[in-house]
């Protein structure tokens, strides 16, 4: 197994570091940089519990090789408040109960945070479409939806 | 999370406080089993898994494996001679002489990284001797069905099951109540059914995960995602025959638990494993393949079930057998018959009862305690032919349910009066908000559309003794740690606890901490968080403690006033005279007590309230007639609604609404019981989808989240409608009881209620699809 050199930018930081071929970006994050927000639900890219935005696009990270993210950006969970200051998505999660055991919530924020940059103003089918590939077993997406909604109206995106 | 001291909410129960444990989840910092960091000591497990459905093992060669580099021990039945097991003690650690499913744990293997265990997992050789198997639970329940357990008669067993030696039927519950042979004649109307229900799996988005320590001095600790860390301790403790005392459980947040981190499933395992490398964690996760096979499912059920009513539409008698697919091992199973044993009527006054329910063993998976415990999956076939009743005789099916349901006071089939409910208004709140009654047109010419209606109830199924402990402790600042040994699975346990400390004390919400994460080493014994008890249960007990230190508060704070007590109390974190209006801030004398006049001395000193509860009044039912003083602590009841469309010429379904109301008791939090109802229709509508698939010779055919498709945002209903009701129970706090599971139990048999009304067509079998659908219409317009 070949281990490989990257740099790569996560959370805004430049990270170099080396990797096997085979070592998932999901993996990495985790085992390499401690950043265990990024959560393991099923490693086929069926859950969305892994999903990090690559350049600004939710990918499962599972799904992708660290090897492919060298020179470019990453951004997980632990990135959307820098400084302790809660994104308005994160905010409005706690505000509208959009959380219960929590393992599905970062990828759903990273799902939403991507959604609300590249629309932000989605309709209810259109935050529906974009979370499919997020599954969440507690909440019924219910209040997920809702927050994203309250987000989108106050016109601010993450 | 620490909210600032300004931040804060008086009297906090009934109020919709933000969740105690939402600013962590949110940032991505709330630790989970996986996410715990052990260093490069850690090693890693995978285990070895039966190809066959049941077989005799003939020989196991670990050579080849035990040969690679990296590979540090493989460990197999013949290491782990005793089982384990809560009610039933019938499940090997690892098969010895034979497995019993597909996926069955032969061997497990340690290894310095995943990639090495699972290499070395693949060069374990194993010989087997296959023998025949059966899957459906009633051929598994004759005679002379291949028997699974020939040693069933010599396992150790709860006094309250009875297994039958010489046979796969683990459990046998008998309900007699009345006469139903001289009922029958007397019925104007009487509907036969059959229904079946696959296995189904809880499907948390957090798979299993267990790392065990087995360190040189023979303590032994396990973190795990766990609902029941003590249960869990109990069970590996006697199995591997550690003393109590040397093996720690300590549990994380929990991704998701359903009930199927409630038992003993791999955790054991892994606690196993640890032992063959001692003083190196083992770190031992479930791939979601493993998931799905490899820990525990909801049993399938077969139930035939036939009911009677007289022309008035009064319910006369009911005869009724379930026959419960326990798989392969069936410990927690066994419990799960009986439970629908003893509520086979549904929440329905029926005078004439016969009722036979059965836990068979079958070479799959292992059924387990799973949401609803047995009340979904009996549900799904009363409240069906409730309707048929209400149909026969011409009555509306919300009228029926109103007249014959079970009301506060009645005397129910184990022959108790039923604790205090009211399930009429739950009736009334989700009629009225699917418009029931009224005709609404489809959206569409091609589409049909349809209401229905499906009723519940459920008593938490525990054995008679199941105790809660809590602790309260201060910090100097006043603020509070409140210990329990009850974990927050999502449902809001954290919060609600929370919430009870705070307003039995007389500090603001945002001063009470739970001490995280439940540690069987630190945190006060609780039985289970199952059986949605630990609202009523574990808020018992932190009630109970938070009493006994605010006694102590007001007993130093009197003294140092020269006041009596009961003049004395405690808001917002100050002590207060009703009398002489004088104030002692908590801050400070929670920990270094008072000085005395002129400092002569001191009064008081660290608070700490300690408090538990048990119910003490459950008692046994007679074996043949299933009859008792009291056969559970209370009941909660609720109904829904749904509102749906058929696409008729595809078969799919849209639900428009579901409507939910429970009666709670007491609602803690107003808005978490909204995101229970919320939660619980999705994955009650989900679950009537869902479906596990073997082939012929019981290899599953769906263990990923592709084939096995579980309800995701583009699936859920265009309305969900939330209500509740309080009618207290007797002893829960502020009156308050569970309802976590029962959210989930009649969304399936509503759908079939809606669908047969829009269509005219019934399904007695589960998973609805629509292609059943769409066949469903075909068949019946003769083509």
């Amino acid at each position: 197994m070949t281990t490989h050199t990257i740099t790569v930018t996560v959370n805004g930081a430049k990270e170099r570091l080396d990797v096997p071929s085979n070592m998932t970006l999901l993996k990495m994050l985790r085992e390499k940089l401690a950043l265990t927000g990024v959560k393991n639900g099923c490693e086929a890219g069926e859950c969305g519990a892994c999903t990090v935005l690559l350049d600004g696009e939710p990918v499962n990270s599972c799904m992708v090789l660290a090897v492919e993210t060298d020179g470019h950006e990453i951004l997980t969970v632990e990135g959307l408040a820098p400084e302790g200051e809660l994104s308005p998505l994160q905010q409005a999660f706690i505000e509208h109960n959009a959380v219960q055991c929590g393992y599905c919530t970062p990828g759903m924020l990273m799902s939403a945070t991507a959604l609300l940059q590249r629309n932000p103003h989605p309709t209810e089918t259109e935050i529906k479409e974009a979370l499919v590939g997020n599954l969440c077993r507690c909440t019924g997406y219910v209040r997920i939806i809702k927050a994203i909604q309250s987000v989108a109206e106050q016109g601010a995106a993450s | 999370m620490t909210e600032s001291k300004t931040t804060f909410t008086s009297e906090p129960v009934g109020k919709s406080v933000p969740r105690i444990d939402a600013y962590e989840k949110v940032t991505g910092s709330a630790i989970y089993a996986d996410d715990m960091q052990f260093g490069p000591g850690l090693w890693y497990g995978r285990l070895v898994r039966s190809p066959h459905a049941h077989a005799l093992i003939k020989k196991i060669d670990v050579s080849q494996a035990l040969a690679m580099p990296g590979v540090k021990a493989v460990v197999t039945g013949a290491d782990t001679p005793k089982n384990f097991g809560l009610y039933l003690v019938d499940r090997p650690i690892f098969a010895r002489d034979r497995v019993r499913f597909v996926g069955e744990p032969v061997a497990g293997v340690v290894a310095v990284s995943e990639e090495i265990a699972e290499e070395a997992a693949k060069r374990v050789i194993v010989e087997y001797e296959v023998l025949e198997p059966v899957f459906d639970p009633v051929e598994a329940a004759q005679p002379d069905a291949p028997l699974l357990h020939p040693d069933l008669g010599k396992y150790k067993v709860a006094n309250f099951i009875f297994p039958q030696p010489g046979t796969n039927i683990s459990e046998h519950f008998k309900l007699r109540r009345g006469d139903v042979e001289a009922a029958w004649p007397k019925c104007a109307a009487i509907v036969e059914g059959e229904f079946r229900l696959p296995q189904i799996q809880h499907v948390p988005i957090e798979p299993h995960v267990a790392v065990s320590l087995w360190d040189l001095s023979d303590q032994v600790t396990l973190w795990t995602c766990s609902q029941s860390p003590f249960a869990q301790r109990d069970l590996i403790a006697q199995s591997l025959d550690i003393p109590h005392g040397n093996l720690r459980v300590v549990s994380p947040y929990v991704g998701g638990g359903f009930g199927g981190k409630a038992g003993v499933s791999m955790e054991i395992c892994a606690v196993a494993m640890a032992r063959a490398v001692k003083g190196h964690p083992v770190k031992l996760r479930m791939t979601r393949e493993e998931e799905f096979i490899g820990t525990t499912v909801r049993q399938s059920l077969v139930a035939r079930t036939k009911i009677g009513c007289d022309a008035e539409g009064n319910l006369l008698a009911m005869e009724t057998a379930y026959y419960f697919g326990g798989g392969a091992y069936n410990d927690y199973g066994v419990n799960i018959a009986r439970a629908a044993g003893y509520s086979c009527t549904g929440p329905y006054l029926i005078p004439n009862v016969k009722g036979d329910s059965y836990c068979v063993y079958t070479n799959l998976p292992v059924g387990s305690a799973m949401r609803g415990f047995g009340m979904p999956e009996i549900h799904w076939g009363i409240e069906q032919i409730m309707d048929q009743l209400a149909e026969k005789i011409g009555m509306d099916p919300a009228e029926f349910r109103r007249r014959n349901c079970v009301k506060t006071g009645e005397t129910i089939l184990t022959g108790m009066k039923m604790t205090p409910i009211d399930l009429v208004a739950c009736i009334d709140k989700v009629t009225e908000a699917v418009n029931w009654g009224k005709d609404e047109p489809p959206s569409a010419p091609h589409k049909k559309r349809g209401k229905g209606l499906a009723i519940m109830w459920k008593a938490p199924a525990m054995p008679p003794n199941p105790g809660s402990a809590a602790i309260v402790r201060f910090n100097e600042d006043a603020t509070v740690n409140v210990s329990i040994g009850a974990q927050d699975l999502g449902q809001g346990a954290f919060t609600a606890m929370a919430q009870i400390a705070a307003q039995t004390l007389g500090v603001p919400y945002e001063w009470v901490r739970i001490s995280v994460p439940v540690d069987t080493k630190y945190s006060p014994y609780e039985w289970q968080t199952v059986a949605s008890r630990i609202t009523w249960s574990t808020g018992n007990a932190v009630r109970a403690a938070a009493l006994d230190a605010k006694r102590q508060i007001l007993e130093i704070v009197a003294q140092h006033w020269g006041e009596n007590p009961e003049d004395l109390d405690i808001k917002d974190g100050v002590v207060f005279s009703y009398r002489t209006e004088e104030e002692q801030p908590l801050k400070g004398m929670v920990i270094y007590g008072l000085p005395n006049d002129n400092f002569e001395g001191w009064t008081g000193g660290p608070i700490i309230g300690q408090g538990h509860f048990m119910p003490t009044y459950v008692t046994n039912l007679d074996f043949e007639t299933g009859q008792g003083t009291r056969a559970v602590v209370h009941y909660t009841v609720g109904a829904q609604a749904v509102d749906l469309e058929v696409d008729t010429e595809t078969g799919e379904i849209e639900i428009l609404k579901i409507a939910s109301a429970y009666d709670v008791g007491k609602a803690i939090n107003p808005d978490l019981i909204m995101t229970q109802i919320e939660g619980g229709a999705v994955h009650g509508m989900s679950s009537a989808f869902e479906g596990l698939k073997y082939d012929e010779a019981g290899r599953p055919l769906n263990p990923n989240l592709v084939d096995y498709r579980i309800a995701t945002a583009m699936d859920i209903p265009r309305q969900i409608h939330g209500d509740f009701v309080e009618t207290p129970v007797e002893d829960g706090p502020w009156g308050a009881r569970g309802v976590g599971e029962h959210v989930m139990v009649p969304t399936a048999p509503a759908i079939a209620n809606a669908l047969y009304n829009a269509l005219g067509v019934r399904f007695n079998d589960l998973p609805l699809s629509a292609e059943k659908v769409y066949m469903a219409l075909k068949k019946r317009a003769g083509k």
